[in-house]
């Protein structure tokens, strides 16, 4: 089951080897991101996550907001 | 869109799987760095100043006044120990009864907007809301500084 987290756990992970992966459309990846997180929108999860993602290592998965 | 995201990883075999639930927007309105085409361009944040004056909610309004007009100022943010805004005093509340504790003078509660709004946005809002100034704060309410409508103005004018 995904864990949700905050910030400041975000922060934590990172300096821990988390990935960070954005999974909104391209064009919002483009325009603002955080610091260090790949593209990945949701509709190219299914093809491209394993090829894209380390299974080893932890994956912190955002969007815009809790919507 | 993330939870969808982070269950499906799961079943594709990704053992270890946070969701940043707040995303993005928490993050900048937290007033954190972002990368991207748009992480250059000006917000409120930024432009804010940084060095409006502040004080405590059990100061003695003349006391405040006199303090702020000397420093060329005619607005002060009242904050916390942790630099949570709880107050707003602007010209018309430093003209008060100078025996007034700030928590009495103040207008409690000032609408505040976050770091991370676009400089043009907020220009055009302070405008049409005839605001000449308003608290920056992050979203745990903490200050950034003050955003007054001449800077925003001008800055977004050299936007364009």
């Amino acid at each position: 089951m995904p864990t949700e987290i905050d910030r400041h756990q975000v922060q934590q992970l990172l300096d821990r080897g988390a990935q960070l992966v954005e999974v909104l459309p391209e064009d919002e990846y483009e325009e603002d991101h955080l610091p260090g997180a790949i593209s990945l929108p949701l509709r190219r999860l299914e093809t491209e996550a394993v090829r894209m993602l380390d299974r080893a290592r932890p994956v912190i998965v955002y969007c815009w907001d809790t919507a | 869109m993330s939870p969808r995201a982070a269950w499906r990883l799961e079943s594709l075999g990704f053992g270890e799987v946070y969701d940043y639930v707040a995303g993005k927007l928490d993050w900048m309105a937290a007033g954190r760095r972002t990368e991207g085409t748009n992480a250059a361009r000006p917000r409120a944040g930024d432009v804010s100043r940084k060095d409006v004056p502040t004080a405590g909610l059990a100061e003695r309004l003349g006391d405040v006044r006199e303090r702020v007009r000397a420093a060329g100022w005619d607005a002060v943010v009242v904050i916390n120990s942790e630099r949570v805004v709880l107050g707003f005093l602007r010209s018309k509340e430093l003209d008060k009864d100078p025996d007034l504790k700030m928590e009495q003078a103040m207008r409690p509660g000032p609408s505040t907007f976050r770091p991370h709004v676009a400089i043009q946005e907020m220009a055009d809002y302070m405008t049409n809301h005839m605001l000449d100034s308003s608290p920056i704060t992050t979203s745990d309410g903490r200050l950034v500084g003050l955003l007054l409508q001449k800077d925003a103005v001008r800055i977004a004018g050299e936007e364009k």
